[in-house]
């Protein structure tokens, strides 16, 4: 009765999401700190699927953490978002599509603020002529990144070398989801799933073999924030808020954590790496952290992707415990190797967090 | 109605965050800040629907306001739809304008902020680019962000971006006409100016706490480490 309620619930949190010609925007946080995310959602798309996207280099930042952090103010946010919307309809296209929950939750924050209060639009339209010259079109649709994975999950797993199995015991492979709170707390409406039973990555996981853990702080914050982490000064409020979800979450031996947001992928990774330092506390298995999983590589190692090509080597919470339990081949000796296979300068051991090396 | 209510009012945000609270603390409940500090956004919302200026006041000068991490959990779950971080939104914003923000420890911490992503993004085009991400600021980064570092151009390329690159890709470099655009768009909306009123209150504030301010782009002045590093949390965190 409970499952038939929360499907009940998410059928009225259905959404929109394009089914081709994808304008791609970049995340700020994910092209530095996971670039290789990015390259395997656009390999996915196109070589996989065989759909057509689109990324413009004159694209900026939306500005996002600025505005969170109260360092731009929501006039200037509102005209950056409508060049960046201006340059989509330059180029032919309508349908956005952000890799970063933060800009997806300023894109949708400013056209329902533009939906209720017309005159901030009229506003908007002004300052961009006057600053650029442009005109600007809300986009067809706007979907996020994690949003069109989802949509072709079927598709991708009909094509999935390995599943989300562990290949010792047989079983599905037990997965904590984490949704960025700006994907649809603000707009339970805009996310697949809503706020409270968001399907987007739990839909992934189960299509991929996978079961999603429903464990008591699954829809906590990672501990972000914006200045609660950025400012040096406040940044225990950032890893307070993720070690309260390691200690909830730990009871129930998650194999991995899979994230939509750039920043939870970067702070549930690096936070785990930092409590392990200071506390000596580790969450994962033998002495391991869990490892943390963007969709897009959770994605790309189903399809049978070379891990250290899509990046995986740049968390700090080592992944290679999960690449053995799923059994996926892959070269061990090339995780520090270059581009062209060349040998580089090891990186340093954490002192007590395992790191295979 | 006072003169500081009435500036709140004319800010959308605060139009869509309050709409009548009754003091359930269902906000309080789910609030990743209300764990850590001494902060409940229920009394936030309680204290602006007094439409008292004083009341109004002692929260721009306050602490309390630079809590929030505006993750907006609060707006999911109010009965009465209202979002505690969108009113936080247009008290910060009163509160820079005003130049209170420099009479709380929490509020300084703004010059940090500005220089290290406002500069960033009219330098870049980027709020945070990967040149700016050191482990002497950000020592969680670990020891393997250090090896991406040192290998930054090969370890890179290995993952496809186009590191400080012409044309698209991850860490491309943005063109002068682009970051010329952006700039213009700060001058038209009133963003320089907001860089400016933050610049200049806190160096009102660096010279009464007898620190320096240093230029626009510093990071290593007295004042910029004071408000980045410290905290007083005997005072900040919950009882």
């Amino acid at each position: 009765m409970k499952q038939e309620g929360k499907k009940r619930i998410w059928s009225d949190y259905q959404k929109e999401i394009a089914d081709d010609k994808f304008y791609f925007v970049r995340s700020c946080i994910r092209q530095t700190f996971f670039p290789g995310s990015d390259s395997t959602y656009i390999k996915i798309l196109r070589d996989v699927l065989g759909k057509d996207v689109y990324e413009n280099p004159n694209h900026t930042t939306c500005t996002g953490i600025g505005y969170h952090t109260e360092v731009v103010p929501f006039e200037t946010i509102q005209t950056v978002v409508a060049r960046n919307y201006s340059l989509m309809r330059e180029k032919g296209y309508e349908n956005y599509n952000p890799s970063c929950v933060t800009s997806f939750g300023i894109y949708t924050e400013i056209l329902e603020t533009w939906h209720h209060f017309p005159e901030e639009k009229q506003k908007t339209r002004d300052f961009l002529k006057k600053a650029t010259g442009r005109e600007f079109e809300e986009p067809k649709n706007l979907a996020h990144t994690s949003d069109v994975l989802f949509k072709f999950r079927e598709e991708i797993a009909a094509k999935a070398k390995y599943k989300l199995i562990n290949k010792e015991t047989g079983k599905p492979l037990k997965v904590v989801d984490h949704i960025g709170c700006h994907y649809s707390k603000m707009f339970p409406n805009k996310g697949v799933g809503g706020a409270e039973y968001p399907q987007v990555l739990a839909g992934l996981v189960e299509a991929f073999g996978g079961e999603v853990i429903d464990y008591p702080e699954r829809r906590h914050c990672c501990g972000f924030g914006f200045r609660q982490y950025f400012v040096q000064g406040n940044r225990g409020y950032s890893i307070a808020a993720s070690k309260k979800k390691f200690e909830s979450m730990e009871p129930f031996k998650p194999d991995f954590i899979i994230t939509n947001c750039p920043g939870c992928n970067y702070f549930m990774d690096r936070w785990q790496y930092a409590l392990a330092e200071m506390e000596h506390k580790t969450y994962g298995e033998n002495g391991y952290g869990i490892p943390v999983l963007t969709y897009e590589e959770v994605a790309g190692l189903v399809l049978g992707f070379d891990p250290w090509e899509m990046g995986m080597q740049m968390h700090q919470t080592d992944v290679e415990p999960l690449l053995k339990k799923i059994g996926v081949e892959y070269d061990p000796s090339q995780k520090f190797k270059g581009a062209n296979g060349e040998d580089l300068p090891l990186p340093e051991k954490p002192n007590h967090i395992k790191f295979t090396i | 109605m006072g003169k500081l209510f009435d500036k709140l009012n004319s800010d959308v945000r605060f139009v869509e965050g309050i709409n009548g609270c009754i003091n359930c603390g269902t906000c309080t409940a789910i609030c990743p800040a209300a764990e850590v500090y001494d902060y409940e956004p229920r009394s936030i919302a309680n204290l602006v629907q007094t439409r008292d200026d004083s009341v109004i006041e002692e929260l721009l000068k306050s602490e309390t306001i630079w809590y929030c991490g505006e993750c907006m959990s609060c707006k999911t779950r109010c009965p009465r739809n209202n979002a505690p971080g969108l009113i936080i939104q247009a008290l910060r914003k009163l509160s820079i304008e005003s130049g209170l923000f420099v009479e709380s420890e929490k509020g300084r911490q703004q010059l940090s902020l500005k220089r290290m992503l406002g500069n960033s993004i009219l330098e870049t085009g980027y709020c945070v680019h990967f040149d700016h991400t050191e482990l002497s600021m950000f020592p969680e980064l670990g020891p393997v962000w250090q090896w991406i570092r040192d290998n930054r151009e090969t370890v890179l390329k290995k993952v496809g971006a186009n590191y400080q690159g012409s044309g698209p890709g991850a860490m491309r470099k943005i063109s002068k006409e682009n970051l010329d655009e952006l700039e213009k768009i700060f001058e038209v909306t009133g963003g320089l100016e907001w860089f400016n009123t933050i610049e200049m209150h806190s160096e009102r504030k660096a010279q009464e706490m007898g620190l320096e301010k240093g230029d626009e782009t510093d990071k290593k002045s007295s004042y910029f480490r004071e408000v980045y590093t410290k905290n007083s949390a005997q005072k900040h965190n919950r009882k």
